[in-house]
């Protein structure tokens, strides 16, 4: 398939992996930001062609994955709500809250649905002009400029009945908390390259300066990843810490222009809570006063709701890169996809549904055959 | 992990749930434990017990093949067959890929107060006109009518009835390292049609479900390995094997056979591991996916490994029988796109293990539950 089969080439991997090996002389510990290059990764068993010595931990940026508890329980109640029809994508839907996941919901009863594009939503509102009709909007930069796109044409179009349940979460600020922090272990990034292609990667730029560490804009194909290592580690040997853009055929240095003013127009930016890490200040969107209308969080009075996460659950030591998911105790014990205790045993992008489902699950327990 | 025997005497996990969830019918693990925790201790017998997509019960010397499948799928017609011809197919096939002739067809329709009579004519023709390509013989049923809103326009169920020939006898349980494991065809594809439809995605060439009868397949296998009695038997096991177990299933080359479909492959071949007690390891660029199938699976955060099929099968061969009976699948229209795509192995046990594209190894795991599209 074109597009696709040109950057799986086993032999080109190959070279990569050979020229990396060339390249490496010292041990380097980096972090790949987004949770989709986490999937690539483990999927093609990338991490085990790498030379001795090259760590990689597995950031924050699965969307799902740090969607804080009581953002899920505040969705689990709106979706409860007679009359409500509950659109989300697919992989929220068994994000367990304090009690129960929105499944649970739909088995009860409730009318949860899942949609591919937020604007699959306003038809359904308007369809539906006796139900209240609300989407649950959560992601990074990548989904914003279509979450921001379907307020602004609800707005537009005067559709009464639908609202949003934003949790927006911003990539920069979770990679500035974990460089500050005293306790990481990360020496350079691997940036979040569908990010980068609406947000651009200005913003990187004082970042890698401040905290001298290097930060290469990847893709998320196996030799995008190979390739993004191959930068990211020349940097690092070399001492350099610069941004370079390994994703040049969809990232530009300013990024997607239109999308941007589209987020712009709807979201501004505030401080969000993110599962396992706590509030990070300035790091998600909120809706702008123009467009509260349209706030699920206040038109359904679940503004109240707080929680606290398991304590057997150590996936924000995992999101930042503290810990590899089988360290966890409960992994693969207490903690499965059928049963997952934190988000990250999730979605199939978190770390930890990775390694369970890609199989690292026999490092960590050796015993089970 | 793939579903471990332990897991199989744990009923406790079944009370976890106090309702019952999309996921116990995915096919995937929530379903296995439904059945081992509930289901099998409720009904416990042998036959039950081998776990199959077909019980093999012997009466006055005649091996009879017994199965039995709901239909429940949405929209009721979709780009190459509807319900009634899934309904059909899929019993045919879950008898087909047990080494069972097919015989006999039972059918009952749950209709919804409401759905049209054009579409349930249009649905009882496309029945008959499948059961007729099978060579099935329909001959009894039933009707029920519930309430609008109870149904989702019309369900489905049907039980078929098969007479196993001498000398074939297959069993997810009999792999050993070293089978190899052949594939008919391109998978994902009957998954990916059914999703365009209802997501209402569209792409730039309409996929049509493979939904077919694998009787004709399956024959030609059988014969190729030498299954059915009077055939000319595998030519390379006379005098090799010094120990006399298990002669049929020396006999027969094909050890076991699964047409994938709720679960897709992935599913189909973490069973047979478990059944078996033996680790596989698939060879990923050999497993062909159609443009199509890659496409909505990229695009939608799936993997075509757990999408469903309809007119594939999988089957598990002895080495010595695999390169005749991949000759044979070939010879068919349903396999002209047949491939070795794997191998039985002793290691890792219970295990399903791919080698990736770019080199690297991963494992395939049964799915948990439904399998939920990602976000971005």
């Amino acid at each position: 398939m074109r597009f696709v089969d040109e950057y799986r080439d086993a032999d080109a991997a190959r070279a990569l992996v050979g020229l990396l090996a060339r390249r490496v002389t010292r041990p380097w510990t980096v972090m790949e930001v987004c949770g989709g290059q986490t999937h690539t990764i483990v999927k093609f068993g990338i991490d085990e062609l790498l030379a001795r010595g090259v760590e990689l931990v597995h950031g924050p940026g699965c969307p799902v994955c740090v969607t804080p508890l009581e953002l899920v329980d505040k969705a689990v109640a709106i979706a409860s709500t007679p009359g409500v029809i509950f659109c989300s994508f697919g992989d929220m839907l068994r994000v367990p809250g304090s009690s129960r996941d929105l499944l649970a919901v739909k088995a009860a009863g409730g009318d949860v649905r899942i949609v591919y594009s937020p604007m699959d939503c306003l038809k359904i509102a308007r369809e539906n002009p006796d139900r209240r009709v609300v989407f649950f909007a959560v992601g990074f930069e990548t989904t914003a400029p279509a979450n921001a796109m379907v307020v602004w044409q609800a707005r537009r179009l005067a559709v009464p009945n639908f609202s949003v349940l934003v949790s927006h979460v911003l990539v920069p600020p979770a990679m500035e908390a974990i460089l500050s922090s005293p306790a990481s272990r990360v020496q350079g990034f691997l940036a979040a390259g569908h990010v980068c292609t609406v947000m651009g990667y200005e913003e990187y730029e004082p970042l890698a300066e401040r905290y001298r560490a290097p930060i290469v804009v990847t893709g998320f194909e196996p030799l995008d990843i190979l390739q993004g290592l191959y930068m990211l580690l020349g940097q690092l040997e070399d001492g350099r810490c610069e941004v370079e853009n390994q994703y040049s055929r969809s990232v530009l240095r300013e990024g997607c222009l239109p999308a941007r003013r589209q987020i712009a127009e709807v979201f501004e930016v505030c401080d969000r809570k993110w599962r396992g890490i706590g509030e990070i200040p300035l790091s998600g969107y909120r809706l702008r006063p123009e467009y509260r209308a349209f706030d699920a969080e206040s038109l359904f009075d679940v503004g109240a709701i707080e929680v606290a996460e398991s304590p057997a659950c150590r996936a924000g030591e995992v999101l930042q890169g503290l810990i590899k998911p089988n360290q966890c105790e409960a992994f693969g014990t207490l903690c499965t996809p059928e049963r997952p205790l934190g988000a990250t045993m999730v979605s199939s992008e978190g770390a930890c549904a990775a390694y369970y489902h890609y199989g690292r699950f026999r490092e960590a327990a050796p015993s089970r055959r | 992990m793939a579903v471990s025997p332990e897991d199989f005497t744990c009923p406790v996990l079944i009370s976890d749930y106090p309702n019952v969830l999309l996921g116990h019918g995915s096919g995937g693990k929530m379903t296995a434990r439904l059945i081992a925790g509930l289901f099998l201790p409720s009904f416990a017998n042998p036959a039950l017990a081998a776990l199959n997509d077909q019980a093999v019960v012997e009466w006055d010397g005649t091996r009879i093949a017994i199965t039995t499948d709901s239909f429940v799928v949405s929209p009721l017609f979709f780009p190459g067959g509807d319900i009634g011809s899934l309904a059909v197919n899929g019993t045919v096939n879950d008898l087909a890929v047990g080494g069972a002739i097919p015989m006999w067809i039972a059918v009952a329709f749950i209709l919804e107060e409401g759905l049209p009579m054009a579409d349930l004519e249009r649905i009882v023709r496309s029945t008959a006109a499948a059961a007729e390509a099978a060579g099935v013989t329909l001959v009894t049923g039933d009707t029920k009518v519930v309430d609008r809103g109870k149904g989702d326009g019309i369900f489905i169920t049907t039980t078929g009835v098969g007479i196993v020939p001498a000398g074939v006898s297959l069993s997810a349980d009999r792999c050993r390292p070293g089978d190899r494991i052949l594939l008919s065809g391109p998978i994902g594809v009957h998954g990916v049609a059914i999703m365009s439809v209802r997501e209402g995605i569209e792409f730039e060439t309409e996929m049509g479900s493979d939904t077919a009868p694998l009787t004709g397949l399956t024959r030609v296998m059988l014969e190729a390995a030498g299954g059915p009695e009077g055939g000319d038997g595998p030519s390379t096991s006379g005098g090799r094997h010094a120990q006399p177990s298990s002669p049929s299933v020396d006999r027969a080359g094909i050890r076991c056979m699964r047409d994938p479909t709720r679960g897709g492959l992935s599913s189909a071949l973490n069973e047979i591991a478990q059944a078996s007690g033996v680790g596989m390891l698939l060879d990923e660029g050999a497993i062909e996916v159609p443009d199509a199938v890659r496409g909505a699976c990229e695009m939608l955060g799936l993997d075509p490994l757990y999408v469903a099929n309809e007119g594939v099968l999988v089957a598990i061969v002895a080495p010595e029988a695999a390169d005749r009976v991949l000759e044979a699948m070939r010879s068919h229209p349903l396999g002209g796109r047949a491939a070795l795509i794997g191998e039985v192995v002793s290691e890792h046990s219970g295990i399903v293990a791919l080698r990736s594209a770019v080199g690297g190894t991963r494992v395939v795991d049964m799915l948990a539950g439904e399998q939920l599209p990602r976000i971005c």
